[in-house]
């Protein structure tokens, strides 16, 4: 069981989530939609606790935390938690530093402490999956965006995480740069891959997800089968913002 | 031979052995201890609680604020009537070890806080800890961007250690003092010191110019056109 409960959070006392509760129905990709601001970003950074929740549960199988305005978690707690997701970002955040395959390897080797032989051969076979394993010994910064995600993907996957979060993985992309991101997210969620997607890109959204939920003002106000939401939603804030994206 | 190379000749091995056995070492270790001491400060003054990097920042503030001269007087001369005697060549170290570790904290800290927020999530979303994120993830990152103005602060060390002959230490410059003392000629002895200082100097540099090659190997910065 994959929940997020009542998340509350709070920017400098603005609420920019408003109690949210969302499963994640596992071995499925569940998007997220909203205008910008809507507390989709947050919301996904919640789930892994790069953001604290101010009141809520986080649930990813066995694994409970809750939180309270009072209380923060426990180092602990997060690194269970991020040891149990992988994220996606919207600008990539590869480690400029490291080689492509060591970015891969990196949380087996320093995380998990595997040994780096056979770390380097799961970074291996995952770059094979995105198509970057003939740039595996290439720099970060010599490769296209398009590649670089691919190559972040690949490195959100290595600890094999119950739960991808997804923050945005095409909106830095020219449209046929997405594309090749949009190819190994689908294949990945044919393989049953569980996954939290915030994303503008209808394309993506309609193509892999099989839940999606709208977000607006820090609530989530519908939520439902792609078809539903986006051909025809019940809620007219969804409705004025489907018809906004032009589709 | 004309007589001020005959005299620049013979004072060249005094001079030079000076340099080696007490200039370098000085500005070696100085430079090492002070770059401990500024790290520690940097990561003090960004992440410890507010006294402790209150403590810190008050180190930085004195340090920069005073001369080093007046510094290395207050170690050598002033601390004996506090019952605090230290040697010459302890008190040069301390002297130049506080300084750098003022200076070199500065550049630590630019440096740290010249990499991304998003550096540290994607450290975070793998997994690491604070400890490892900072470790594999950040620090490598800031000293690509620390080695340029580290290297000015070490060159600026290697000349600042002749303030030392004035805390009676008998490196290269207070070396040159007492030819001059002897001889009558600090035209060519001062010249002369000031080429060893030279010399120094483009070695220490031509190393940093390596190591800026090293630490940037990753690219993606702005280069030199060819």
């Amino acid at each position: 069981m994959i929940r997020l409960s009542d998340i509350e959070k709070r920017f400098s006392g603005n609420l920019v989530l408003k109690g949210v509760g969302l499963t994640v129905e596992e071995g499925a990709v569940t998007a997220l939609i909203g205008p910008s601001g809507s507390g989709k970003s947050t919301l996904l950074r919640c789930a892994n606790l790069l953001e604290t929740p101010d009141a809520g549960a986080v649930e990813i199988g066995d694994l409970r935390v809750d939180f309270s305005a009072d209380r923060r978690p426990s180092q602990a707690d997060s690194l269970r938690v991020r040891r149990r997701t992988g994220m996606i970002f919207q600008n990539f955040q590869l480690f400029p530093h490291r080689r492509v395959v060591e970015n891969v390897m990196e949380g087996l080797v320093t995380v998990q402490k595997w040994p780096k032989a056979r770390a380097r051969e799961r970074a291996m076979d995952l770059l094979g999956k995105v198509g970057m394993a003939e740039k595996a010994e290439a720099w970060p910064a010599t490769l296209s965006g398009g590649q670089q995600q691919r190559v972040a993907i690949a490195r959100a996957l290595a600890p094999s995480p119950a739960l991808i979060l997804c923050d945005e993985p095409t909106s830095a992309l020219d449209p046929e740069l997405a594309e090749e991101v949009v190819d190994v997210l689908r294949t990945l969620a044919a393989e049953g891959a569980t996954m939290l997607m915030a994303t503008h890109d209808l394309r993506l959204a309609r193509s892999v997800a099989r839940h999606v939920a709208f977000l607006e003002g820090g609530e989530i106000v519908e939520e439902g089968q792609p078809d539903a939401i986006f051909g025809n939603p019940r809620e007219p804030r969804t409705m004025r913002f489907v018809r906004s994206l032009g589709l | 031979m004309p007589d001020w190379l005959q005299l620049m000749l013979t004072s060249l091995w005094p001079l030079l052995r000076a340099g080696l056995i007490l200039t370098v070492p000085l500005a070696i270790l100085s430079f090492v201890l002070g770059l401990g001491a500024g790290l520690l400060t940097a990561v003090v003054r960004l992440f410890a609680p507010k006294p402790l990097a209150a403590i810190a920042g008050f180190y930085v503030w004195i340090i920069r604020g005073t001369p080093l001269l007046v510094q290395l007087f207050v170690i050598f001369y002033g601390l004996p009537s506090a019952g605090i005697l230290i040697d010459a060549f302890p008190a040069a170290l301390i002297g130049f070890t506080l300084n750098v570790g003022a200076y070199t904290s500065e550049v630590i800290r630019a440096a740290l806080t010249s990499i991304s927020k998003g550096q540290w999530e994607a450290a975070y979303s793998i997994g690491m800890t604070t400890r490892q994120a900072m470790l594999r993830t950040i620090l490598p990152q800031a000293t690509r961007v620390a080695v340029p103005p580290l290297g000015n602060t070490f060159i600026s060390l290697v000349k600042d250690t002749s303030l030392a002959a004035a805390i009676t230490v008998p490196e290269l410059f207070q070396q040159a003092q007492r030819i001059v003392a002897v001889t009558y000629e600090p035209l060519i002895l001062y010249i002369e010191a000031a080429l060893i200082y030279l010399v120094f100097s483009s070695v220490l540099t031509a190393l940093q110019t390596r190591l800026e090659t090293q630490f940037g190997r990753y690219g993606g910065f702005l280069e030199r056109q060819k």
